[in-house]
Order: C-alpha cells, then structure tokens, then sequence
C-alpha cells in the first residue's frame, strides 16, 4: 500500500461528490422541465425528435402505459440490433465499415449480445477487434449503449415521480423523458469524455488494421477502429462493453493513469448524480444524502478490502517468499493481470467501481485477483447492483430496498411504516419483494443449471478446476443476471477459431440462458419499480412528525446498509463459499 | 352554568393505568387446552394459513417419511449418507417448531378464552317482558321490541332506554361494582344486555339484531374467532412469504452447487437448512402478537371492535380531547368574591354562601366551602326558616328567601335583568367584571339582595392534575392533541394554555367537530377521539379511531370501533400505546428472525462442507479450508444441523412472553427508538443465537458421545 494509492481513492471520493451535487440538480431541473443552460441549444432537436416520433410530450402516462412504451420500444430496439449483427456480412463485404470483412457471429451468440446490449449488461462472449465490423459497433453496439443507458435513467425518473406523486396516476412521458435523457445529459456528457479521451491517445478512425513488425521481429496485428466515441458512452451509459477484447486494459481504449482515473468519474458521475437529483426532487435533500452516504460508504469500503488485498499481495507470492511490498519502479502487491501503468490502486478502484455499477468494463484480470480481492466484485454483485448501480438502475433498486427498509424499520418505532409520507401496504411490498426478488433468483438458478448440466459445464475453461470452475460459472450467470458484464474470465459462450467468425460457433446453452437471464433481469424488476412507483403515485400523504421514522438520518443509513448486506450475504453466501471464499482461504491453486 | 338537577351519582371512573388481572399464562386449564390445541392446529387446513410454518410443516412430514424409509432398510433421499437417528431427531424437532407455533397462537386464544368464559356465563336465557304484556324468549329479541325491566332483572338485550331511569348493575361486563345511572333522553341511555337493573323500572327498546349483541361480539372477539388479518400483518406475511421464497431457491440450489463440489447434501439436511433460514420465528409468533394486542385492551376495559382499529391507533396523529370531564374536572368552582364598589367583601361571602346553601351540584358546594375562608360560620337550613328558591331553565338563577330578603345567584344577564325589575339599577362595575371574568376563561356568578347587586363569584375550570405531563408525553409520542369545548375562543385558548394543550377548537358545535376531524383526515392525518353523546355519533364514525365510552348513547357506541368500558376520556392514551407496543413486537421479532440466521449458516454451512475440496497434500490436511468458518467450534457437523435446528424450535415459546406482552413502547422519540429496536433485536439477533447454538451444542455433543 502506498500513501498515493490512498490518496488516489480518497481524492476520488471527493472529486466524485464535488461534481455529482451541482450535476444532481441539473438533472433534477432537466426531470421537473425546466429550463437548463442547454435548452437553447438542445430545445430545437428536442421539438424536431417529438414531431419525427410523433410524440405529444404533454401527454401524461400511468404505470402500465408508461411501461408499455418501454418494453415496445425496447423491443424494437432488440430486432434491429439482431438484425444489424446477423448481417454485417450481406452487402459488398469488405468495405468501408467492415474493411475486413468479418462474418457475422452464430445466432446463439447474436442472440446473447443482443440482449447483453440491449439491458446495459455489455457481456461479451465475442472479442470486438475479431467479431464485429465497425458497422456493427457503431451503429448497432454504440447506439444501444446509448438507447439502454436511457431507458435505465427514465425508470429511476418515473418510480421518483410515483414516491413524490401527489394527484392522479401519471408517472411522465417514457418518450419525453427518454428523449430529454439523451440530448441533455448523455449527449452532453458523450461529447465532452470523447474529446478528452481522443486528447489523450483513445483512437477513432476507420482504418485497416495495422501491422507492424516488432522489435524481436516478429509480425504483429494492431485493430483500429472508431472506439473514442463508443468508449465514451460505454463509461458514461456504464455499459461497459469493450471496443477490444480486453476492454479498458487496452492502451487504445484506456492509455493512460489519467485516462483511467477520468473514466472511472465518468462511469459513476450519472448513478452518483441521480441519487441527488432524487433529494431534491423529493423537496429534501438530505433524502439523496442519506442514499448517498448508504452508497459511498458501502463502496469505499469495497475500494478499501480490494485496495488492501491486492497490495498484500497473493498467497502464492507469499509461499514463494517473494517481495510484495513497493519497491522501484513496482506499485508491490499482487501485479499478475493488472496494468502497471494504473498500479495496483487504480485496478483496485476500477475493479469496484465497474461492478458496484452495473458498467463491468474490466481494466485488469479480476480472475487474477487474490482470493479476498477477487470475492470483492462477487460482493458487489451479490449486493444487487445497489451501490451506485447502474445509470437509473442502481438508483431504483435502491428505493426498492429502502421501501423494504422502511418497512421493517417503521414497524420498529411503532407505526404502520410509511415512507416520504405514504402508507406501505400489502401492494407495494409484494411488488418491491418480487422486484428484488428477481435478479438473486436469476443469477442463482442460471448457476444452478449451468454447474449441475453437461451443457453448462463446456463453457468452463480447460484450465479451471474445482472452485475455479464454480467460480467463473457462478459469476458469469451472477454478473449477466445484474446485467454488470464483467467476466471472471474463461466462461465462454463461443468458440472462435479463426479471425473473422471463420469457421466459428456459439456454445447454445449458455448463450440462451445467459440472454434470458439478462432479459428476466432487467425487464422483470423494472416492471416492478414501475409498478411500485404506479401503486404510491396519488396516495394520501402523511405529513411527518415526531413519531415518523426518517428516512434521512444516520440510523436510518445504518439499517438501509444491514438490510442490503443481509438480503445479499443470506441469498449468496453458499454459493459464494463454494468458490472465492473457498479459494481465499485456502494457498491451493486452482 | 350552576344546574339544580340532583347530581347523577357518577360513578366512580377507575384511575389511568388500572389493569384487569392478566390472566396468567400458566392456569391449569389454560396450559392443558393450549396443549392440546397446539396439536390439533397441526391440521394442514389450519397450516396452509400461514405460509412460513406449513413449509416446515411439509419439511417434517418429508424428514419423517425418509425416516421411516431408513427404518424399513431403505436409502435416505438425496445422497448423503445420514445415519437414521440423524434423520429422526431432525424431523422430531421440525414437528416439534410446528408445535411450538400453534403454542404460541393457542395460549394467546386461550388467555381470550378464558375470558368469554366469564362473559358466556352472563349469557343466561331470560325471559323478556314485552311492552304489550306478552312475554319473549330473549334469544328472540329483535330490533325494534320494545321490553319493560323491572328492578332486579337482567335486561335481556342491548338497547336504549326510551322511558324512565334507573340504576343499572354492569359489573359483568365492567368489572365494576358500583351501578350506574340509566335514563331515557341525555346521553346515558344505553343499556347493555346480560346488565341488571337494580333500582326503578325502565323500557328499553331494543337495537340488536338476534345473536348480535355487544356481548355476543365481545365473546367473539376475545376469543379470537372474529379474527382476521389486519392489513399490516397482511403486508408482513407478503414480506415473509418472499423471504421464504427466497430460502426455498437458495436451498434448492445449494444441491448442484454442493454436488459440483463432489458434496452429496440429504434431504433431511436441506429442509433442516431451509427451516432454519426462513422466518419461523416471527412467522410462529405474528398472530399471537395480534391476538395478544386485543387481549392487552382488553385487560385495560377497552374492547376494540376490529383489529384494523387497534393498529391504526399506534397510528394515530391527532387526538380530539372534549374540554370537559377529559382536561378539566367535570366541574366548575368557586374561586373568588368580587365585590361591587361599596360592598365588603365578607358580606358577599356571606350572602353567596347562604343562596348555595341548598345548592347540592358541585359549585354550589364549592361556594360554601370559599365562603368558609372568609371567617363565615356554617349556617344550617333547618334552623333559618329559608324557603328554597331552584333553578329552573327559565329564570337561570336559584337562591333562598330569608325574613323576606331574597337572596339570588345567577347569570350575569339574569341578575341584571332581575334588579332592574325590582327598581333597583346594576353598578356599571358589573359589567366590567362579567367580561373580564368571561375573557380570563371563569363563569361569573352575579349575587343580588332584592334589588341590590352585591358582586360576582368568579367559578373557575380546574384543570385535572398531571395532563400537562400527560400532553407532553402525548407530543413525545408525535401526537398532537386538540381540545374540542363549546366555550368562547378566549376562555378555550386560556385552558388550553394551562393544561397545555396543541390546540383546541372553541365553540364546538358537532358540525364543526367533524368538519375539523375532516379537515385533518384531507391532510393526511390519522385522528383518534372519544365520545359519549348521540351528538358525536357522526364525529366517531368519521375518526380513524373513534372510542365511545360505555355509558354513552348506543348510536355512539355503534358508531365508534372501540367502546372504552371505563368510560374513561384519558384511556385513549394507553389505547395509541397498545398499538404502537403491537407494531413494535411485530418489527423487532421480525428483524430478530431474520438476523438469526448468520448464526444458522456459520453453524450449518460449515457442517454440510466439512470436506468439501480438501486439500489433503500429504495426508497433512483433509479437512475443508471452510472449516474456518466453524468459528462457534461447534462438536461435530450432525450436532451443529441439530443444535441449529434446536435454537430455531425453542427460541419460539422462550418468546411467546414476549409477543404476549408486547415489547415496551417508550415515548423517546422514532430515531431514538428505532435505534434502540435496531441494538437489541437487529445486532442482539446476529449475536444471541451464535451463543445459544454453542450451548445446545455443548450438550447435543456430549450426547451424541462425540
């Protein structure tokens, strides 16, 4: 451990919070329609894109209509890109943007990329240098990464306007929302981390790869691509999916210390933002604050085991009597996987903030962790993906266990619980239940399936043995079912031979199950916090007094943090015996 | 306003806080019905009702089946190879944390039980005298039948009485000795079947339906068999049964992983698992804590008519509270002389005293008793020769004639009115002193000699002892209190600045009183109030908690959800304080359940890994690196799955006092309770059973012989 790897994550922290406050508000005065510093320049397209629609942004939605349009237009969404994969090789291959002429993938594995894409979970069983032509990255991928990132923030926007609904059903206008989410805030943001990255060595061009001959003279390949724009709304969409195989590691993508610490900013300034904006939407900021503070702590706190765990570095090093501390040159600790330009802090810190998100973009081998560093992302992912979580999607997850919270606790100071003011009942429990329900059952029975069959068992890598094996398995189905993304390396869903798709072939067990599994996880909670946010909408609110539980003070981040890890520890702790647990604890390699 | 109707003898109200006797839980026949109860219950028609104990109710039948399979020389389901006692003792307490469940639910029932016992026995058949002579089977009473009680007969059902007045015995139902005043017309003209009439006779009209009575509903209710889930305990059962649900998957999932790992698991060992996690412990105590509320209003003579009525008074925001008989005592007092310009004091004194001297209300009384500080020796009726002048609506004054001096007390207006007519002429001072006295919250009292106006007795509220430490404990609570009085703005802001009061209405009419009950409802407010009169019949229906008291009106007590047999204003307070003790049982024995279970999978999940992936190199080690986690070093794995499954069965009835009882409510304010609930039953949950595992262990393993 090093003083400047402490600082790296504390200043961190500051920096994060000092830039989501001011955003928060932004983004609260975007959802309640008003008027922003960018309405002049955005309010032109925004009227252009209602009238292309054919959307009357006045028109006010309940729950189930609002839902409607969500699932349509994802629907829609999921066919083109299928489509768009399925025939990147059609017309007149090689060409401009697939000057390579890559063949499409199987359709087992189109099947599980589309919807990884399509529910901002980004699991690739491809490598994009050798898969998909830059047609298919920048029209297909990079589009859903926008499109997905919207629809998680619109659902986060709608259960607010449920909580803070006074009269009648109305949640919003999913279009209007979706449409406003786009131009004024990812768009922005998109624009702004693209210049920066491109500034500082990230590529974008449609050249032919290159190749070079290296200084031992061999021959070596080097992919090109458009990648700065998809980067940048892969970190700010938390997408995560990677331009190149090994996603943020490669200097294309990620060239620098800098580069690594401002796209780390970038994947948790909207989630982090959004849970102000709730604040003061609700009218009391110290709402937000309280979910803010249940959020940094929980995360600083991973940051802080995985930061220690790796700078001790792996028992296997230490069984060989090798030298973990800093020494010249080395950041110490534990290096296998990790870039030495990031060090053994930003791996650390990259690794957690990627998967308390649900971005799962990767700058370092998470499977080349030590055992307790590694059980790090397995925590962040058994926790639901509720520590900044996804764009939207950490922020209603979250509400949807302080409803459980409140509950619980408001029964404790004697009241029937009530929350910002409305009754909890029957209703809103059984649907925030099964809304949380979802994606440990998910992840766990995909797991189940996937360890117990034959067909399953083939994805495991060669290499993998005992707790291994389970733990590559356990934490693909677990980070697909939290649409996270990131991968424990070794599962695979695709056999691929050659370059190009050549002779290629997907694994269909676990391409379907890890697709539904991502579509179930997604679609299945957000039509429950949509359902939640219709059932509190127009309910009678109690005004607070002295007797009410709030829900915006320490003892109440106290218990929202025991509910989650209780909820997440009681579901996975099994599971997660059977493999990180089993290997942290024991010098054995597997 | 000084009344001449004689003083109705007001029965003595029992003091806050009084208890009926709890009865105890450990009564023979009490212990022997629960018993045999807690066995009946285990009818799957009767578990299917509550989701968490049938599916452990469906767990023993399974573990006693693969029982009986090993016993017959069979294999045991699931692999794993668990020797038959194993199998045997699992099952035996998996039936027995069904048993222990109905227990609970059964000593709850028979505690009520016990005391529809005592009401049944009132429940005698009685022959009704109708009003035309003819004769009725009580039980045949209907609506409407109109019957004629003679003293010393039970009145045969519940009504109101529409002729005459008489003294009616309802300690059956009361608990209390002394008879109460019953009559047709005011507010105390409701009568109780199975009550008897002591003195007079009465005709009641009859208002229940056959088999409807109040008593009828209170056996039902004390006994648990009106019973139905309170929209709470519903939400809670939804909350518990996704908890189950939840467990259900991650057992059932614990076979392949298990499996992965060359662990074959038995099926004993996962449905032992799989009850340890799920909620049993507030899921076998939740109805007792409901039934156990009702009980605890019971014991304090409120009978609730619903269970929704019990939980929404933890609930409760604002409380009406009537000004009089509530905040002050009932009665006004004498606490000054005012004497006009001219007049000596003593002189007044002693002419008020003589024009109460007959006066037998209460600030009659209290004129003698202020005149007596002035030095003025008691006069005797008897020996002045005095005619008794009454007080009669129309004049609206009283006094006596003496040697042809007449003495009058009165209204101000009255007494003005009087002199005038006798040639005499008020003192301006009067006026002055009518208003001021009006406006500091007093009733004045104008005193004349003939034609004389000699000064003003200054009647003052008084307010009762402790109800400013009663309002305080009430915002403590986060209860706003409202003083509901028909007197004029100033003196109702006076009262309720001494008594300390929020707030109050003044000049209530019962329009305004249920425009106001209204007005906070439309906001968002839960409003709790008591009420007697026909007047409040509407206000009562209308509040979320209405409380009627006994010896009020039938259409008050069928209007209101609860009727307060103390007939005791101030009862409302310990009433909110049951239900808040009810929502507060049932979150902490929530948490207390859930947070138990880190203890079970720190002791089972090591148990059932014991050697999973050993890493035996060289023979050194052939235990599991899991073995670690065996952090209560518990004997060996069949003891741990058993002592776990023991600590879940017995932590039941060790709790049932609990839920019986109610957790404390102390009115320190919800974040400072909360945290107070989230120490004890949160973290003392995560911890208590990790001590109470080892202990059973100690013992199970000994037992076991190693």
């Amino acid at each position: 451990m090093t003083v400047t790897g402490w600082l790296t994550i504390a200043l961190f922290a500051v920096l994060l919070t000092a830039l989501a406050i001011p955003f928060g508000s932004y983004l609260a005065n975007v959802y309640s329609g008003k008027r922003v510093f960018l309405t002049p320049i955005f309010g032109g397209p925004e009227r252009f894109l209602y009238k292309v629609l054919r959307v009357d942004p006045n028109r006010e939605q309940d729950w189930k209509s609002y839902a409607k349009s969500l699932i349509v237009f994802s629907l829609a969404g999921w066919l083109l890109l299928y489509l768009i994969l399925r025939t990147q090789d059609a017309f007149f291959v090689p060409h401009v943007l697939n000057p390579l002429g890559f063949e499409s993938a199987p359709w087992n594995v189109t099947f599980n990329t589309a919807s990884s894409f399509m529910t901002n979970t980004n699991w690739q069983y491809y490598s994009g240098e050798t898969t998909m032509s830059y047609l298919s990255q920048m029209i297909g991928l990079t589009v859903q990464n926008w499109l997905s990132a919207g629809v998680g923030i619109v659902v986060a926007i709608a259960l607010i306007r449920g909580i803070i609904g006074r009269t009648g059903k109305s949640l919003g206008n999913f279009w209007q929302d979706l449409v406003r989410t786009i131009l004024y805030v990812l768009a922005p943001l998109s624009v702004l981390a693209a210049i920066v990255l491109v500034s500082q060595g990230v590529i974008a061009n449609f050249s032919h790869y290159l190749t070079v001959h290296t200084v031992t003279g061999l021959t070596q390949t080097i992919a090109m691509g458009p990648v700065a724009s998809q980067e940048a709304i892969k970190m700010v969409g938390t997408n995560g999916g990677g331009f190149f195989n090994t996603n943020s590691a490669h200097p294309f993508e990620n060239p620098t210390a800098f580069t690594n610490f401002f796209e780390m900013l970038l994947v948790l300034i909207i989630p982090a933002a959004l849970v102000f904006a709730y604040g003061r939407m609700t009218g009391n900021r110290r709402q937000g604050y309280a979910i803010y503070a249940t959020m940094i702590l929980m995360f600083l706190g991973a940051a802080a085991v995985a930061y220690i765990a790796e700078a001790h570095g792996s028992p296997a090093q230490h069984a060989a009597g090798l030298h973990t501390h800093v020494i010249a040159g080395s950041s110490g600790g534990n290096l296998e996987g990790k870039e030495q330009r990031f060090g053994i802090a930003g791996s650390a810190l990259f690794d957690v903030v990627t998967t308390v998100t649900s971005c799962g973009a990767v700058n370092s081998a998470i499977e080349s962790f030590t055992g307790i560093g590694g059980a790090v992302p397995f925590a962040n992912l058994s926790a639901s993906e509720v520590i900044f979580g996804g764009v939207g999607t950490g922020l209603y997850s979250i509400l949807l266990y302080v409803l459980l919270a409140v509950f619980i606790g408001g029964l404790m100071v004697g009241r029937t619980p009530e929350w910002l003011g409305k009754k909890l009942e029957a209703r809103e429990i059984k649907l925030a239940g099964l809304g949380i329900l979802i994606t440990p059952l998910a992840a766990l029975l995909a797991t189940a399936l996937a360890t117990a069959s034959h067909a399953g068992r083939e994805s495991i890598s060669k290499a993998a043995t005992g707790p291994q094996g389970f733990s590559e398995s356990f934490y693909a189905y677990l980070s697909q079912a939290n649409n996270n993304g990131s991968a424990f390396a070794g599962y695979t869903g695709f056999i691929q031979p050659n370059a190009g798709n050549v002779g290629s072939h997907g694994v269909t067990f676990a391409d379907l199950l890890g697709g539904f599994d991502m579509l179930l996880a997604r679609y299945v909670p957000i039509l429950f916090a949509l359902a939640v946010a219709g059932a509190l909408a127009g309910k009678r609110v109690t005004p607070a007094g002295l007797g009410t539980m709030r829900t915006d003070n320490g003892t109440f981040v106290v218990l929202l943090i025991g509910v989650i890890v209780l909820v997440g520890a009681l579901t996975f702790f099994p599971a997660l015996l059977l493999g990180p647990v089993v290997q942290g604890l024991t010098s054995h390699l597997y | 306003m000084s009344t001449q109707t004689p003083a109705a003898p007001e029965r003595q109200q029992t003091p806050a806080g009084r208890e009926r006797q709890a009865i105890s839980l450990f009564q023979r026949d009490i212990v022997w019905r629960a018993l045999l109860d807690s066995f009946k219950k285990l009818d799957p028609r009767v578990q299917v009702r509550n989701p968490v104990m049938f599916v452990v109710e469906i767990g023993s039948v399974i573990t006693t089946v693969t029982w009986l399979i090993q016993v017959f020389g069979g294999n045991s389901l699931g692999g794993g190879h668990e020797p038959a006692w194993y199998t045997f003792v699992i099952a035996l307490w998996l039936w027995l944390t069904v048993v222990f469940a109905n227990m609970a639910e059964a000593f709850a029932e028979g505690r009520g039980r016990a005391q529809a016992e005592t009401l049944r026995a009132m429940r005698k058949e009685t022959i009704a005298k109708m009003r035309d002579g003819s004769t009725k089977a009580a039980a045949e009473l209907a609506r409407g039948d109109i019957v004629i009680v003679p003293a010393g007969e039970l009145i045969p059902g519940d009504g109101t009485v529409i002729e005459g007045i008489a003294t009616v015995d309802e300690s059956a139902i009361t608990g209390e000795s002394a008879p109460v005043i019953r009559e047709s017309g005011g507010d105390r003209s409701a009568v109780t079947g199975g009550t008897r009439v002591t003195s007079d006779e009465i005709v009641v009209e009859i208002t229940q339906e056959p088999g409807k009575s109040f008593l009828d509903r209170m056996i039902a209710l004390v006994e648990g068999a009106a019973r139905r889930k309170t929209p709470n305990e519903i939400a809670l059962n939804i909350l518990l049964a996704a908890l189950t649900l939840i467990f259900m998957i991650v057992v059932a999932t614990l076979r392949p992983f298990g499996l992965f790992a060359h662990t074959p698991i038995s099926e004993t060992t996962l449905i032992a698992l799989l009850v340890a996690l799920i909620p049993t412990t507030i899921g076998a105590l939740l109805s007792a804590i409901g039934i156990a509320g009702m009980d605890r209003l019971v014991r304090r003579n409120v009978l609730a008519l619903s269970g929704r009525a019990v939980e929404a008074s933890g609930d409760v925001d604002v409380l009406l509270l009537d000004k009089t008989g509530t905040i002050t005592i009932g009665n006004r007092l004498a606490s000054e002389f005012v004497p006009m310009p001219g007049v000596p004091e003593s002189e007044l004194a002693e002419v008020a005293q003589l024009s109460s001297l007959a006066d037998e209300t209460p600030e009659g009384r209290s004129i003698v008793v202020l005149a007596k500080q002035y030095g003025i020796r008691e006069h005797d009726m008897s020996t002045l020769h005095a005619d008794f002048v009454p007080f009669t609506a129309q004049t609206r004054m009283s006094g006596v004639d003496i040697d042809g001096r007449r003495l009058r007390k009165g209204a101000g207006d009255a007494i003005v009115e009087l002199v005038n007519r006798e040639g005499g002429s008020p003192p301006p001072e009067l006026q002055a002193q009518l208003d001021r006295i009006g406006r500091e919250g007093g009733t004045p009292l104008a005193v004349a000699r003939d034609n004389q106006v000699l000064g003003v007795i200054y009647l003052k509220d008084t307010i009762k002892e402790g109800m400013r430490v009663r309002f305080d404990h009430l915002r403590a609570m986060g209860i706003k209190t409202v003083m509901v009085t028909g007197d004029n703005r100033l003196t109702a802001a006076k009262i309720a600045e001494e008594s300390g009061v929020d707030d109050f209405l003044s000049e209530a009419t019962p329009e305004a009183k249920l425009e106001l009950i209204r007005e906070q409802q439309s906001d968002g407010r839960l409003v709790a109030m008591t009420g007697d009169g026909t007047n409040d019949a509407p206000a009562l229906a209308q509040a979320d908690v209405g409380v009627a008291m006994n010896t009020g009106t039938q259409a008050a007590r069928e209007a209101g959800n609860m009727v307060d047999l103390d007939s005791n204003p101030t009862k409302l307070i310990e009433i909110v304080e049951v239900g808040k003790q009810l929502l507060i049982t049932r979150g902490a024995l929530t948490t207390f359940s859930i947070a138990n279970d880190v203890a079970k999978y720190f002791a089972i999940l090591p148990a059932i890994f014991v050697g999973t992936w050993a890493t035996g190199v060289g023979g050194h080690e052939s235990k599991s690196p899991l073995h670690v986690l065996n952090v209560m070093g518990l004997g060996s794995p069949r003891s741990a799955i058993v002592s776990a499954i023991i600590f879940n069965a017995i932590v039941i009835p060790l709790l049932i006092p609990l839920a019986l009882r109610g957790v404390r409510y102390r009115p320190i304010g919800a974040s400072a309770l909360l945290r107070r609930n989230l120490l004890i039953y949160g973290l003392g949950g995560i911890i208590a059973p990790f001590i109470g595992i080892k202990l059973i262990d100690l013992v199970v393993h000994n037992l076991l012989g190693g």
